[in-house]
């Protein structure tokens, strides 16, 4: 039989300073643990979401972004005849061949110079993004040196506000309009006509090639033709699964560096619960020898000073998801190591990280609380009724 | 948990078992406790002989260090003898593992400490219910019993208050009420106005003769002061780990 949880908890209230600074020691952990994890959530959740299910990304076989990629011309069009491409109202295939450039521009405020994505699209490729939605100002016109630039790029960087003017590849760009794609990846990219970028950037080949399919089914069919293709050195992923891959490295080594800062921090927590729970025995003994009097077994005793541990684990890990929470009003941007781009994206609380943090913060307070709990349970009656 | 509920008084019982003399409540045979300090073996209470019937008031008197707390609390089950048998209502406590002496100090034994020992984070209500917690009644019944023990010592007014709001005497009739709650066979208490002044006492200890006189509770007491013992049936000497009746 249990030692009633109300004492439990109102020993744990009683002793409201010390519960309240080691619970706040063990919030701590818990909201670096939280954050860190929000923050690799958020750029998997941003770069995942940046896909759509049944369009196809092809760059040149091995390369990891498109960066990397080059597609001939003559490739493109063997591509784009493929008959699983769906098509537009007016019969076209709806494929976008795109180039892909990293420029370098420095960041409003301090100047500091950061890499940005410019991406050469086609009116097909603007379908066949249909989060991409422009938020001010007007689509740049085919044929000119006009841009619209993602919305943390117009916040972020000088001259890439709307009316401003940019200057890369040997040419000013007037930024017409800026797009909100959604917190995707696109919000970190500048747009341009394709056939302009092709030509100021001096290119012969495109870097990728996005098309829809007619059922998203075909990708496989897809996938082989064009990779068991002699004339063709690319591979084709689905778009989703493109970006997913393109955040793994960061995202793990957010993760990694993250839970590693988290478990040392939480060394120095776990003893600030081991200390607050054996002066919580040491100043209880009378008491515990009172319960075991009474008949509750050294397991209930176990138990009760267990449970109290929790219970403080439960309180920080709780104070640490609140204070993490607020976190999710922020957007940060960094660069992905897999593309060399900025990337803007916001700290995202999933259900998942709610229960792995909640999950920390007990088990911080189950290894600080079993010792102290199993000396109570240990200790013999006649000691600990003495020393009340 | 009133005096109706109980199943009748040892002359009853006794007349009912055809008048011959119940087997007693508490028979201790050949006790003896012995501590180690070092190579050296100290005896605290040596081939200790004593039977308590059933009904009966004991009080245990004797110097600091005689050994008679360590009797009481060999007898209560909280504490193991070196040697010896300890027989109460027909078991011998010695031979119960540690988990089972805890299920049967739970069913048996009710205790008065000194310094009251209740859980300070802890209602009257809350304290009186605990030893409750480790039976199978339901919160209604607890509810009921709770209250009919606190009514018992005079606290029903008082049972949502914590212990540091009430004075020594409500403390110590908090813990005799817990004492009670579970209807013991045996009722220990270890200098139970020890810590209470004169006319404080006077009312715990009157208590405690209700108890053993309306509800035959055997009540074994361990105390310094011979006004206190004068309220037992007899009074037991202890000196020197020595039983001197």
């Amino acid at each position: 039989m249990a030692i009633p949880l109300a004492y439990v908890a109102r020993s744990l209230a009683a002793r409201r300073l010390t519960t309240a600074l080691t619970a706040g020691g063990m919030a701590l952990v818990v909201y670096v643990f939280a954050t860190v994890l929000m923050l690799s959530a958020g750029l998997e959740q941003t770069l995942i979401a940046t896909g759509q299910e049944d369009n196809v990304v092809v760059i040149r076989r091995s390369s990891q972004t498109e960066v990397q990629s080059g597609i001939a011309r003559a490739q493109a069009d063997v591509v784009e005849a493929l008959p699983q491409i769906a098509l537009d109202a007016e019969g076209r295939p709806l494929v976008s061949k795109e180039p892909v450039v990293l420029i370098n521009l420095p960041k409003r405020g301090t100047g500091k110079p950061a890499n940005v994505v410019i991406r050469g699209v086609t009116q097909a490729g603007l379908g066949l993004r249909p989060q991409v939605h422009l938020v001010e100002g007007r689509m740049f016109r085919p044929g000119t040196a006009e841009i619209i630039t993602g919305r943390s790029i117009a916040d972020g960087f000088q001259g890439a506000g709307l009316g401003e003017t940019l200057r890369f590849a040997s040419r000013d760009w007037t930024v017409v309009g800026v797009f909100d794609a959604g917190h995707t990846a696109f919000d970190s990219e500048i747009w341009g006509d394709a056939e302009q970028m092709l030509q100021a950037f001096r290119r012969n080949g495109y870097s990728s090639m996005l098309f829809r399919l007619t059922n998203a089914d075909d990708f496989d069919a897809v996938k082989h033709a064009i990779e068991t293709d002699p004339r063709l050195t690319l591979e084709a992923k689905r778009e989703q699964r493109f970006y997913a891959e393109q955040s793994e490295a960061l995202s793990k080594f957010i993760s990694i560096l993250g839970t590693s800062i988290s478990i040392i921090f939480s060394i120095g927590a776990v003893i600030g619960a081991a200390i607050t729970m054996y002066a919580s025995v040491a100043s209880r003994t009378g008491e515990i020898g009172t319960l075991r009097a009474l008949g509750f077994s050294r397991k209930a005793v176990l138990t009760a000073f267990l449970l109290e541990a929790l219970l403080l684990g439960l309180i920080g890990g709780v104070a640490g998801l609140l204070a993490a929470s607020v976190m999710q009003a922020l957007s940060i941007s960094t660069t992905n190591f897999q593309t060399f781009a900025e990337i803007a994206f916001s700290f995202t609380l999933t259900p998942r990280i709610v229960v792995a943090s909640l999950i920390f913060a007990l088990g911080m307070g189950f290894v600080g609380g079993f010792l102290p709990a199993a000396r109570a349970a240990r200790m013999k009656i006649v000691d600990a009724l003495r020393a009340a | 948990m009133t005096a109706d509920a109980q199943v009748g008084t040892v002359d009853e019982r006794r007349e009912h078992a055809g008048g011959a003399p119940p087997e007693p409540l508490v028979a201790i045979r050949n006790l003896s406790k012995y501590y180690l300090r070092g190579d050296q073996v100290i005896p605290v209470l040596v081939d200790i002989d004593l039977d308590v019937p059933e009904g009966d008031f004991v009080a245990l008197m004797g110097p600091s260090g005689s050994g008679k707390s360590t009797l009481l609390n060999l007898i209560a089950g909280i504490d193991k003898p070196s040697s010896g048998e300890i027989r109460i209502a027909g078991v011998d406590i010695t031979q119960l593992s540690d988990a089972d002496l805890a299920l049967w100090r739970s069913a048996n034994v009710g205790f008065i400490f000194q310094f009251y020992n209740l859980m300070p984070v802890l209602s009257a209500f809350g304290n009186v219910e605990l030893p409750l917690q480790l039976t199978s009644l339901s919160r209604r019944e607890r509810r009921d019993r709770v209250e009919t023990a606190l009514a018992l010592v005079g606290l029903s007014d008082r049972a949502t208050h914590l212990p540091n709001e009430l004075s020594g005497g409500q403390q110590q009739r908090v813990a005799i009420a817990r004492a009670l709650i579970t209807d013991p066979t045996l009722i220990v208490a270890d200098e139970p106005t020890g810590d209470l002044d004169r006319t404080t006492a006077g009312e715990i200890l009157g208590l405690l003769e209700r108890l053993n006189r309306e509800l035959d509770k055997t009540i074994i007491m361990v105390t310094h002061d011979p006004k206190a013992a004068e309220k037992a049936h007899r009074v037991v000497h202890l000196e020197k780990g020595v039983l001197v009746h």
